[in-house]
């Protein structure tokens, strides 16, 4: 144990290690093997926790969750899903002032993500025509993917509730950012409708 | 990891949680093979064995002064001698400081409990709890707080701070406002630059001291707190900053809670409460904590609802014992979060109650002491409360019991987890926190008292009202929300004017318990559901339980000083993600 790690960052390994610990050698061998086939190139805090699935991004890229998108990163993420007529195009306008408040560091080590929460409706095509409508420039990447996948990654980013009727209710899906620094593993959430200044100023400033 | 929901552990034998911690694993095991459902389990892993009672409880007796403060302290941030960028003090030249201290915050090394690993925790002068300060009305000092975090931490918790004094009548600048954050190199929206330290201007002075009717006091006596805490604020990590052990106690004493506890014959209005910081006035801060399988530290960033430990921390140790004398001794409890309410009760060893007093509630002595059996503490409430333990052979252990049951953020469970008695005592056996040693005799008698009036309130004058402002507590598309607002920092929802009386309405809504802390005065309930508040709750307070949709009615003045101050609800997790809003005091 390196005494220099945080506390937090050795109970991390700690916790790692006593999940295998209880999953038991035997039963963990396969269930790693299938779901996590990249696990040996994962390196940052984070690796462990987040899934790797392929996702699309609305300009038609396959990208590994963790591996492309999350990991050394700044990310802010919050779900959408592009026909909402609820909280969708007051949090994106709104979003698009934090995205210019980001200024030059976007695209290079922060980004924005947004979540389809209708994969199966949501494709590449229909994220780009949102990404068109709303004038979304780059450094800012719409994702869909396998709708399991999909739902994984939702719940792990902490996008959910806990009563599953307003869980699966789109018309109270979350209103959220998730932001964090993979690197640092420090995370944390605001709403998506706060002031543009104070959601950029919180995403630079990790 | 399967981490969102913490068990219920209240109930369970060691051999139970273990079979819950098994259950647990089938869980994980499940979500990991199948995408589709929760990944994360309801149960949380008990933690390692820690042996109750074999931890003595740690007392601190008060922070020393330092002589001078180098470079010297300046109404003005001294930005180039490397202090950050703060709002001028207000008032300096009124209330110089007669005291100064240094405090730096740092990480370093902790035991929870020997059969924890040692670990590093982020503590005020390294220390979790920080530092008691024991002060005195008509004495204002300064303490330089430096940051010395170390800036690329990884993990929860974000090292920059802005420490709130909870619940001082003192300067915006020196509250602690949630943008006020700085470290050497990065600083709040709230602030021009970054710095080593800032220097807090805490003026020790009662409310009205700008009413002449109390120039003879300098203030109105009455106004006096004496419970305070103090614990960060950064906006959007304070859960992570106070669980990494960013909470200390400041105690403020004048002529009737005077802290001598002996006859003086100079001081007729001295109460004479058990006297003594660390001997026999006792604070007690209670924070339950997650601890992982390896006995470390585990905070869920990824939680949105609150946060609910597996060990239960007193003074920073997992279940202390505390060897006491025969006689009373004053202990003041703090619910120091992140999310979990308390009732606490005093048990003996076949968990028979036994009565007690209940002195002050919020740091604020009542007019008079409640004898009482229990007492309820939402997150960031404090109570005062007085234990004779002359009345119990050497020998006899007792128990600080917590009754309450809470197994996730939304509050404490329903009547029908938490049933009670035709006393309106709770029936659950509880757990166990801290545990009372009578070991001897006192070696002088005990000449402290508890008299039968304490501290008289101050009138409440519904004349001086200005204005009635509400305030719904709410949650929407899983925003937290106050009036359907989030928080903005750079602007105020409500602007009092400094010399005037309000009314604000505090109204909870949907199925959470909202702890509603307003910075800055003390208020008086004027009624709860449209009834007059309970006794304990009779008196000056600063934090407001919300149950669901209760509506609580607060009688507050804004005086003295101008500037950002806040109103939130303290629960940590609530709190982090924006249900708070600003609100100034204006000209």
């Amino acid at each position: 144990m390196n005494l220099n790690d945080s506390p937090s960052e050795r109970g991390l390994q700690n916790s790692r290690r006593n999940w295998l610990k209880w999953m038991g050698g035997a039963a963990l061998a396969p269930v790693l093997a299938s779901s996590a086939p990249a696990m040996a190139a994962k390196a940052g805090p984070r690796a462990d926790y987040f899934p790797n699935a392929v996702l699309e991004t609305h300009d038609g890229k396959k990208l590994h969750f963790y591996d492309d998108l999350v990991q050394g990163k700044i990310v802010a993420f919050n779900m959408m899903y592009s026909v909402c007529t609820g909280i969708c195009p007051g949090n994106t306008a709104n979003l698009l002032q934090v995205q210019e408040a980001l200024g030059q560091r976007l695209g290079k080590d922060v980004f924005m993500y947004s979540l389809t929460l209708q994969p199966e409706l949501d494709t590449p095509r229909a994220l780009q025509e949102y990404v068109n409508r709303y004038h979304i420039k780059p450094g800012w990447t719409f994702l869909t993917g396998h709708p399991k996948e999909m739902d994984t990654i939702r719940r792990k980013l902490g996008f959910f509730n806990d009563d599953p009727k307003i869980d699966a209710n789109l018309a109270t899906h979350t209103g959220m950012v998730r932001i964090g620094n993979e690197a640092l593993d420090r995370w944390f959430m605001m709403p998506a409708l706060s002031p543009p200044k104070q959601l950029a100023r919180a995403i630079l400033q990790l | 990891m399967p981490r969102s929901k913490p068990a219920s552990l209240l109930k369970l034998s060691r051999r139970q949680s273990l079979q819950l911690a098994a259950a647990s694993t089938t869980a994980a095991l499940l979500a990991a093979k199948d995408a589709a459902s929760p990944v994360q389990a309801k149960d949380l892993p008990a933690g390692p064995h820690t042996t109750p009672f074999v931890v003595p409880l740690p007392v601190y007796t008060a922070k020393t002064p330092i002589g001078t403060l180098s470079p010297a302290p300046t109404p003005q941030a001294n930005v180039s001698g490397g202090e950050c960028g703060r709002p001028s003090h207000q008032r300096a030249a009124e209330f110089t400081p007669q005291k100064y201290y240094e405090m730096h915050v740092k990480e370093a090394y902790h035991s929870f409990h020997p059969e924890l690993p040692t670990q590093k925790i982020w503590g005020y002068d390294g220390l979790l709890p920080g530092p008691t300060f024991a002060e005195r009305y008509g004495v204002p000092i300064t303490v330089r707080i430096y940051n010395d975090l170390p800036a690329n931490a990884i993990g929860f918790g974000s090292p920059e701070i802005t420490t709130h004094l909870h619940n001082l009548h003192d300067g915006s600048e020196s509250d602690g406002f949630t943008g006020d954050y700085y470290s050497r190199t990065k600083f709040g929206p709230t602030m021009t630059a970054p710095g080593a330290y800032k220097d807090h201007h805490y003026p020790n002075v009662y409310a009205d001291y700008d009413d002449p009717r109390y120039d003879a006091t300098n203030g109105d006596p009455r106004e006096a707190l004496g419970t305070l805490w103090y614990h960060d604020h950064r906006i959007d990590f304070t859960a992570p900053n106070v669980y990494k052990g960013l909470t200390g106690f400041y105690l403020l004493f004048d002529e009737i809670d005077s802290g001598n506890e002996l006859p003086d014959p100079n001081n007729p209005k001295a109460l004479r409460l058990p006297s003594g910081v660390g001997k026999y006035d006792i604070p007690l801060v209670f924070q339950d904590k997650q601890f992982d399988s390896s006995g470390y530290l585990f905070f869920d960033q990824f939680a949105t609802k609150g946060i609910l430990g597996n060990k239960f921390c007193v003074n920073g140790k997992v279940q202390p014992f505390f060897k006491v004398e025969r006689r009373k001794y004053r202990f003041r409890l703090l619910d120091g979060g992140p999310s979990r309410f308390y009732e606490f009760y005093l048990a003996n060893g076949s968990g028979v109650n036994q009565r007690f007093t209940y002195i002050a509630n919020d740091g604020n002595l009542l007019p008079a002491p409640l004898n009482t059996s229990k007492v309820h503490l939402g997150v960031a409430e404090r109570a005062d409360i007085v234990i004779d333990f002359a009345n119990y052979p050497i020998g006899t252990r007792l128990y600080l019991v917590n009754r309450l049951i809470q197994t996730d953020g939304r509050g404490p469970e329903g009547p029908l987890v938490n049933t009670r008695g035709a006393d309106g005592l709770l029936t659950t056996a509880g757990t166990q926190l801290l545990r009372f040693d009578i070991d001897s005799d006192p070696a002088a008698p005990d000449m402290s008292q508890v008299p039968a009036k304490l501290r008289e309130l101050p009138p409440v004058n519904l004349a001086e009202v200005v204005k009635t402002r509400r305030f719904e507590f709410d949650r929407e598309n899983e925003v937290w929300t106050v009036n359907g607002k989030t928080f903005d920092v750079d602007n105020a929802v409500a602007r009092p004017k400094r010399g005037t009386a309000e009314i604000w309405v505090l109204k909870g809504k949907g199925d959470w318990h909202h702890p509603v802390h307003i910075h800055f005065e003390e208020g008086q309930i004027l009624s709860r559901n449209g009834q007059p508040p309970a006794p304990h709750e009779a008196g000056r307070k600063d934090v407001y339980v919300l149950e669901p949709n209760d509506e609580v009615r607060v009688f507050l003045r804004f005086r003295e000083f101008l500037g950002k101050y806040m109103m939130h609800c303290h629960n940590l997790t609530h709190e982090d993600h924006a249900m708070m809003i600003r609100w100034d005091i204006v000209e």
